[in-house]
């Protein structure tokens, strides 16, 4: 698959893309767009991760420990 | 709190009797594809949602964006391409179509077709395995693999039989048992071996850092010579018994198929351990490799690329008996030269238990051992 189909281009200021340029020498980042991906993805993950967890149903989650019980891994 | 399940939501892909009754007296109507054990069990996994966020096999679009860039395309870490190959004379359905997949006579799951395409197993191999070597396991799988994958949603119908079931947990289940132990942080382990004292070292280091331990042993097919799954539980089970705390440590079974990915297999184990609500995952040396494919800590290193993984990896040097230190360290807390350490090879265990040697107190517990020597053959013959 060509590689312009993956990927876009955002803007950043100047200055900091050369703090970031400076930043990345000698760590394995070899572009600062890879450092920019890295962070991002980051980001996002862990703001994800604070969204609402799911919850089953009452009557599911009966039902499973029932089964966990059963099996000795409840008491 | 335990891990939300990758891409946010648990996967269950599970009929009500009604429907399956339904369509099971409609199978007539249907397409029907004969599918491999290894298959069957992917299946399993899908509709239970230890793959979440997969609901079914892999489109093309999606196939191709894990071979390149493990992830799927909206960005979601996936190394592993889970996908159903048929053969070109079996094609008698179309895009669109719902077809029922058989393993031995047992209808498995109900399937609509969303893409049916080619691809090139050579790609596949150099991608996922790091080689086309033919003598390497995954390989060689993808080589005897047919022409044709066929990607979409499936529904699950029946499951294997499992002779294990007592001690096989799904995501709903830990995520709740997690719950009510009130474990907040979760390390889960992966074996495919018996348990020796590096094992239990590197498990118990984790533990230390955690709420709770989760050993989860792969089941399934297996090579000659390793050990049988009742032999692997059974040893787990009297670890458990003498030497684990009972509140903080979990063992339950799953079945999966080993594709011998080392650094991208690593990552796979670590997506279906958060899916089953872990916090952490445990990588040790050579995490499923094979043979000479992989550098000893390559599967710790790909975990730099997956800053989005959501769940953390806990990374271990290889544990080793120290004759100077009298005790289980690894080299970066022993200062002693190699002639002063006896390494744990799963090997070298293997072939004192099968030539009725005892292993010395400091490479297996005794209780363990006597668990294993209780099986009249505790490997798996053909």
């Amino acid at each position: 698959m060509p590689d312009e189909r993956k990927y876009t281009t955002v803007s950043i200021p100047i200055q900091l893309y050369e703090k970031i340029k400076k930043r990345i020498e000698g760590t394995g980042f070899t572009s600062v767009s890879d450092y920019v991906t890295y962070v991002l993805r980051e980001v996002l993950a862990s703001l994800e991760e604070e969204e609402k967890e799911e919850v089953f149903s009452e009557e599911e989650e009966e039902k499973v420990k029932e089964r966990l019980r059963a099996l000795g891994y409840l008491d | 709190m335990v891990s939300k399940p990758h891409g946010g939501r648990l996967v269950r892909k599970l009929l009500s009797e009604k429907t399956k009754e339904r369509i099971l007296e409609e199978s007539k109507e249907y397409q029907k594809i004969n599918i491999r054990e290894g298959t069957a069990i992917d299946i399993e996994n899908i509709a239970h949602g230890i793959y979440s966020p997969l609901e079914g096999f892999l489109v093309e679009n999606e196939f191709q964006s894990v071979l390149d860039d493990m992830r799927l395309p909206n960005d979601l870490p996936w190394s592993i391409p889970i996908v159903l190959d048929v053969k070109e004379k079996d094609l008698k359905f179309d895009v669109g179509d719902e077809i029922l997949l058989y393993h031995k006579n047992i209808p498995i799951a109900v399937m609509n077709v969303d893409d049916i395409y080619k691809y090139d197993k050579k790609e596949f191999a150099q991608k996922v395995f790091k080689t086309t070597d033919i003598n390497h396991p995954g390989v060689a799988k993808v080589y005897n693999m047919n022409e044709y994958l066929v990607g979409g949603e499936i529904r699950l119908l029946n499951e294997l039989p499992n002779p294990f079931e007592k001690y096989t947990l799904r995501p709903i289940e830990t995520r709740v048992l997690f719950k009510e132990r009130k474990f907040e942080t979760i390390v889960a382990f992966q074996t495919r071996n018996v348990p020796h004292l590096g094992h239990e070292y590197l498990q118990k280091s984790a533990l230390t850092f955690v709420d709770g331990l989760f050993i989860n042993p792969v089941l399934g097919k297996k090579k000659k010579g390793d050990y049988k799954d009742e032999v692997i539980l059974k040893a787990y089970e009297t670890l458990f018994k003498h030497y684990y705390p009972k509140d903080s440590a979990v063992l339950a079974t799953v079945r999966y198929e080993m594709r011998y990915a080392g650094p991208r297999e690593a990552i796979h184990h670590a997506i279906m351990r958060k899916n089953f609500g872990c916090t952490h995952f445990i990588v040790g040396r050579d995490h499923a490799g094979v043979g000479n494919y992989y550098g000893p800590y390559e599967a710790q290193e790909i975990f730099k690329n997956f800053p989005d993984l959501g769940i953390t990896p806990m990374f271990f040097k290889e544990f080793f008996y120290c004759k100077k230190c009298k005790g289980i360290v690894n080299e970066r807390i022993c200062p002693h030269p190699m002639e002063d350490r006896e390494y744990f090879s799963g090997t070298k265990i293997r072939n004192m238990i099968a030539n009725g040697e005892i292993p010395p107190e400091y490479f297996m517990r005794k209780e363990v051992y006597e668990t294993i020597m209780s099986f009249e053959n505790p490997f798996v013959e053909e």
